[in-house]
């Protein structure tokens, strides 16, 4: 049913690490990989090698620049569904097909319940749900719930395809409902934050801010990197440096 | 959010259809013989049937509509459905029964014309239950949608009461009432909804806000996804003006002026019903292209 359930006292998401983050897509395939052959239909491409291929992924990598002038930075940002405590894309379905466990609070798609009408889509903030352009039904992040109880599966596989694959570990998987496992106190000791939390969702993923910039860089300006490749080239010793100084002499 | 097709018919028509029937469960038109009887409430139900047919060419998989009728504790969108089916049968009940018995059934017309406008409530209440896209999360919103119901419908029983009957009919002055009111509330309706915003930003989107303003360096594939097709839509925006001009001038004025001087014209009444038709559908259009969804919010727009 779309009513939701009462908050669960287990509250499953990702902790993802904006400080270390790189940007470098393997989550966004590593999940592709593994949810188009395991829950629900396979997440399709249409025209995948021609001018304009689409498809459907539940996750993706946005990069903002974030801040002005010299302290302006680069934030690549991963983006999946938040599991939301207040998930506003479970009481508009009108099939029960989209709903949020009552055990763990992952919210899913009944796939053959849903009619693919995309009210649960409009609703999400986040832009979490994609349709399946060849299924015609409403996919989204199922935080691997095909892997993290999957006891057939090596302990340390039995986590979300994008968490065991990050090569950066920018994310992390845990109970965020306990305070006192390893995610709540990251979340805690980092200053982990909600996305949009005036449009009321109460997200159970949390963002953790990139670190303030180590104090010399700032004062000290930008390296001077001409200067640095004279010293080395100049000032070393050894046969380079000999035969460095030999060519400078025949010039 | 993308304008489909299958949606403005389907709000457009099935508003209309359940404004008629509205009317017909009130007892304001009369039909002098059993034909017209069947053609009043023909013309309701073709007009319901063809929104709700078109709404399902909306989905992904039409062949499990039915399923939409069971969340209604929770779900507009169910409600809609439920009420739609609800009001339908009922109004078929109430045509049938009226034709057997030579005369309108006083309370089954009036649960008819509660019912429609219950349904056309829960239409809009689907948009305007949204928080993600300030244009339709408006207090107006249903009133809207109601205010243009009614006044098709109007327009559409003064037509064929006045084909019926061979003069103009007594619900004229009414529909001209109606179709003034439409046009008030459709005016605030533009004017108000969604002016301050959703109150989300590029910032508070990414959370990164404390660094500074937050600006899209790459977006996160090279095409257009779904999410882009069918919420990003900005085509219509430099031209919203003037559609919202063409969309009072087909549904308002002409209609008006139709009504004002050729009353016992069927032809005009036809005319004037078809294009008050074009002139909903262009505001219904544009209710979806000028709508921004929060999601764009982390492709580069700013609200």
């Amino acid at each position: 049913m779309t009513d939701m359930p009462p908050p669960s006292d287990v509250k499953l998401g990702l902790v993802i690490d904006l400080d270390i983050c790189v940007g470098c897509q393997a989550c966004v395939v590593n999940c592709k990989e593994w949810n188009t052959a395991g829950y629900g239909a396979p997440l399709s491409d249409v025209n995948a090698y021609g001018d304009n291929p689409v498809g459907s992924w539940l996750n993706r990598v946005h990069t903002f620049e974030a801040g002005t002038g010299k302290d302006a930075r680069v934030v690549h940002f991963p983006k999946s569904c938040l599991h939301c405590e207040d998930a506003p894309c479970v009481p508009v379905c009108p099939t029960g097909a989209s709903y949020k466990r009552a055990e763990d609070g992952i919210v899913l798609v009944n796939e053959d319940w849903c009619i693919g009408c995309g009210l649960c889509a409009w609703s999400c903030p986040y832009g979490a749900r994609e349709m399946d352009p060849a299924e015609g039904v409403m996919k989204k992040c199922t935080l691997c719930v095909d892997r993290i109880y999957n006891e057939t599966l090596e302990e340390e596989d039995q986590i979300p395809a994008c968490v065991r694959t990050c090569p950066t570990s920018a994310r992390h998987f845990g109970d965020l409902g306990d305070p006192n496992s390893d995610v709540s106190k990251l979340v805690a000791e980092r200053g982990g934050f909600d996305l949009m939390p005036e449009q009321d969702t109460k997200p159970v993923n949390k963002y953790l801010p990139p670190r303030p910039r180590q104090a010399e860089i700032e004062e000290d300006g930008p390296v001077d990197l001409v200067a640095l490749a004279n010293t080395q080239t100049n000032e070393g010793a050894g046969f380079w440096s000999w035969l460095d100084k030999t060519l400078d002499r025949l010039q | 959010m993308r304008p489909a097709f299958s949606l403005i018919v389907f709000t457009t028509l099935s508003g209309l259809g359940f404004g008629l029937a509205a009317i017909i469960g009130l007892g304001l038109i009369t039909a002098p013989t059993a034909f017209w009887w069947l053609v009043y409430n023909g013309v309701a139900l073709a007009l319901i049937g063809a929104g709700v047919v078109s709404s399902t060419m909306h989905l992904g998989h039409p062949e499990r509509a039915w399923r939409a009728m069971t969340q209604w504790r929770s779900s507009w969108l169910s409600r809609e459905g439920v009420l739609a089916a609800l009001t339908t049968i009922l109004l078929f009940g109430f045509a049938v029964d009226g034709y057997m018995n030579g005369a309108p059934n006083f309370v089954l017309g009036v649960a008819v014309a509660i019912l429609s406008l219950v349904t056309i409530w829960c239409t809009a209440m689907i948009y305007a239950s949204l928080k993600t896209v300030a244009r339709w999360f408006h207090p107006l919103t249903p009133f809207m949608f109601v205010g243009y119901a009614l006044a098709g419908g109007l327009i559409a029983a003064v037509t064929m009461d006045a084909m019926a009957n061979g003069d103009a009919s007594v619900l004229t002055q009414p529909a001209l009432l109606a179709l003034l009111s439409a046009a008030v509330v459709a005016v605030l309706w533009s004017k108000q909804a969604g002016a301050e915003g959703s109150g989300s930003t590029p910032e508070s989107a990414t959370g990164l806000g404390a660094l500074g303003p937050v600006r899209m360096l790459m977006p996160p594939h090279s095409e257009e996804n779904w999410l882009q097709h069918e919420m990003g839509f900005v085509v219509a925006r430099k031209h919203a003006d003037t559609l919202r001009k063409i969309s009072l001038g087909l549904a308002i004025v002409l209609p008006g002026l139709a009504l004002l001087a050729a009353a016992s014209s069927p032809v005009a009444l036809v005319l004037a019903a078809l294009i008050h038709i074009a002139g909903v559908m262009v505001s219904r259009w544009l209710f979806f292209a000028e709508a921004k969804h929060t999601v764009t919010l982390y492709y580069g727009q700013r609200h």
